[in-house]
């Protein structure tokens, strides 16, 4: 716990308060969590122009200090200085929408009268006169009296003011909490609030709003839903047509490291160790970083510019009908990069029912975890063919997985709501932000930070369970001409010839049944293992060594088990992140092991499907 | 009127809320987008390939969605404002 003062960031939704602490803090910044909940603590620092560091915290949005959902009650806790964990600032930056004055400045209001030191950070100045708005800070300033600066912080500006004006209120008394009992009423904030925006606007025209034009098309029932299906599909198909270089390079990178170690090395358990265990099996989920990275880019790009409320605004007919709330569109959709976020994100859904069933069906949506699982399996079974107007077969397949994972999701739900999570339907209540194009620098920051975490993760989990199962595989040493194959004689392969009983009939051989196995921590872990396995098998036959992970999948499994193999993703729940969250979400065991039994049930019956219809077809 | 008979881009003003018809936590979260007797509200939008979405309507400055059933909750009447709210 460091001692720098606090300075807290509170405001409405949509105020534009991550882009103001971004651009105060820059890259320096900590996710971490409030003790005892898991709402998100997202702090950074910055230096006042005498040099004096400053710790900033970002705190969630919110309406009002009377709370509705977990992460608002955390923004009023803190504020309040009874937040465990977190000491009461010493000042606070209340962040306002200039274009949306009445509404910002009611909650701004009720922050003042708290009796901290406050600066109102009157934002997206820039926006406001976009939209024929002109306001006089002075006036605003006067009348809250409190400072109020007018910054735009997509383009930095003002920043250097508001610093100056913190710098000389920090100097100044400590701040301690008024009684929140003197707190007006409602009504009596909101007509205050609407009297001094009132005095604070200089001129309104009525202009040509850019929003406004833009809906017109984006949230029509069908223009909107195919403008809506073809980003989704864009995106999937940039997931393949721009990762071909970057993909090849760390590809490269990895093969010369291969080489050099074993030129370096004489053979031998060490260099079989570095070869077989960490440069291909870490090496071969590293190599999808850029799919993965772009998959990011589309998402933050989605919520940066606003367009994922009208996403959720046209989704809402179909939620509604599998008996969700439409705000649960949005903790699913992030639920494509990596389903930890999405199923924490469902803590702004208010009805108990509707978030549980939201939690329950999150691990459908295709994370970006299971892309290293099914990209590997395509580009070794499916041709790169065009199959009309520079559609490529392999980013359809893809499309189709996670089709596959919305439709099954969408049931799931729908059975869900009917039997063991029933109750009153969920609601679509939202704020929908105007359009904006969001700075690089925060987009750039975004993926960073993705990125940082996917080769944690790649650096730890995976590369742990990698070499657990390099281990497992490669003792006890099967005996010279005994005719057993390493893998066979080992503890690993043993275990999985007797999984091999349960999953043979779905298709699945003895080294799919071996993946699954440390796949349960991590769903790309099947890839770096199924790596390792034909890299150790390989060892026996120097010509096969040469060959891609890809290559020698085709030469061992027909295309039946291929698909089967991708409909297993679709479900499985393998992921201990996943199941760790939902049991802290949920306060227990019971919906986790509920989730992990549907979804096995799930995964089991849609290979098995998919492998008994290919064969019947003939494509084995 | 209802907000969910209020043709689409023509100004109105609430009426009259039906609190009741709303849970509490919903009515609270409509009267911090600034819902309440008096406010400016033009419905921009009806989402749903069948009419059976949800409405996006412009409340002062902000736009918001809600479902039919909460907007079924709202009077409203078109023509000039009679108070300065």
């Amino acid at each position: 716990m460091t001692n720098l003062p606090l300075i807290a960031l509170v405001g409405n939704p949509n105020a534009g308060k991550s882009a103001l602490f971004n651009a105060l803090t820059g890259a320096r910044q900590k996710l971490g969590n409030y003790p005892g909940v898991t709402v998100e603590r997202k702090a950074g620092r910055f230096s006042l122009s005498d040099g004096r560091p400053i710790e900033l915290v970002d705190l969630p949005g919110t309406y009002s200090l009377n709370p509705t959902s977990p992460d608002e009650q955390v923004t009023r806790d803190v504020i309040l200085g009874r937040q465990a964990g977190e000491r009461l600032p010493d000042a606070l930056v209340v962040v306002v929408d200039a274009s949306n004055l009445d509404n910002h400045l009611r909650f701004a209001l009720e922050l003042i009268a708290l009796g901290l030191p406050t600066i109102v950070a009157l934002n997206m100045v820039d926006l406001a006169t976009r939209d024929g708005l002109e306001l006089d800070a002075h006036i605003l300033s006067r009348e809250l009296g409190v400072p109020v600066i007018s910054t735009v912080a997509v383009r930095k500006r003002g920043l250097d003011h508001l610093r100056g004006e913190l710098e000389s209120m920090l100097d100044g008394s400590a701040g301690k909490v008024r009684a929140s009992a003197e707190q007006r009423d409602f009504e009596g904030l909101r007509r205050e609030a609407r009297r001094i925006a009132r005095a604070a606007i200089v001129r309104e025209t009525p202009s040509r709003r850019l929003t406004a034009a833009v809906d017109r098309v984006a949230l029509h029932p069908v223009a909107g839903l195919i403008l809506l299906l073809a980003l989704l599909f864009i995106m999937f198909q940039a997931v393949y047509a721009w990762s071909a270089a970057p993909i090849a390079m760390i590809e490269g990178f990895v093969a010369s490291a291969s080489d050099a170690v074993t030129a370096a090395l004489p053979d031998g358990l060490l260099r079989s160790f570095l070869v077989d265990g960490v440069l291909n099996g870490v090496g071969s989920v590293i190599v999808f970083l850029p799919q993965i990275l772009i998959l990011f880019f589309f998402i933050l790009m989605l919520e940066a510019t606003g367009y994922m409320v009208r996403a959720a605004f046209l989704m809402d007919g179909l939620m509604a009908k599998v008996g969700l709330s439409g705000r649960a569109f949005i903790p699913l959709l992030s639920s494509f990069a990596c389903a930890v976020p999405g199923i924490m994100a469902t803590r702004t859904i208010a009805d108990p029912k509707d978030r549980l069933t939201t939690i329950l069906i999150a691990p459908l949506m295709t994370c970006s975890a299971r892309l290293p699982v099914y990209a590997v399996i395509i580009g070794a079974f499916i041709p790169a063919r065009t199959v009309a107007l520079g559609i490529g077969l392999q980013g359809l397949v893809l499309f189709c997985l996670y089709i596959s994972g919305i439709v099954g999701a969408m049931l799931a739900a729908l059975v869900l709501r009917r039997t063991v999570t029933k109750g009153a339907s969920g609601g679509f209540l939202m704020e929908m932000p105007k359009y904006q194009w969001p700075r690089p620098q925060d987009i750039l920051l975004g993926l960073w930070q993705r990125a940082v975490i996917f080769l944690k993760r790649a650096g730890t989990i995976i590369f742990t369970s990698t070499v657990i199962l390099w281990v497992l595989l490669s003792f006890p040493k099967a005996p010279e001409d005994s005719g057993i194959s390493q893998v066979n004689y080992s503890v690993a392969g043993r275990v999985a010839n007797g999984l091999n009983l349960v999953l043979a009939p779905i298709g699945f051989n003895r080294d799919i049944s071996l993946a699954l196995i440390p796949a349960m921590a991590a769903r790309e872990v099947a890839v770096s293992a199924l790596a390792t396995v034909y890299s150790l098998d390989a060892d026996e036959d120097e010509a096969k060594l040469e060959r891609s992970l890809g290559d020698r999948l085709k030469d061992n499994w027909p295309l039946p088990t291929a698909l089967a193999f991708l409909a297993w993703f679709v479900f499985a729940p393998q992921c201990i992140s996943t199941i760790a969250v939902t049991r802290r979400e949920t306060n227990g065991w019971k919906w986790p092991l509920f989730m992990i039994g549907y979804l096995f049930i799930l995964a089991y019956v849609a290979a098995g499907l998919t492998y008994w219809t290919a064969t019947a077809l003939g494509l084995g | 009127m209802r907000l969910t008979d209020l043709p689409l881009r023509q100004p109105a003003y609430v009426d009259l809320i039906d609190w009741n018809a709303l849970s509490a936590s919903d009515g609270q979260r409509l009267r911090e987008f600034g819902l309440c007797e008096g406010a400016s509200v033009e419905a921009l939008h009806h989402g749903g390939l069948l009419g059976r979405g949800p409405i996006a309507c412009k409340v002062g400055r902000m736009t918001i969605a809600m479902r039919r059933n909460h907007a079924a909750a709202i009077t409203v009447r078109t023509g000039p404002s009679d108070s300065d709210l």
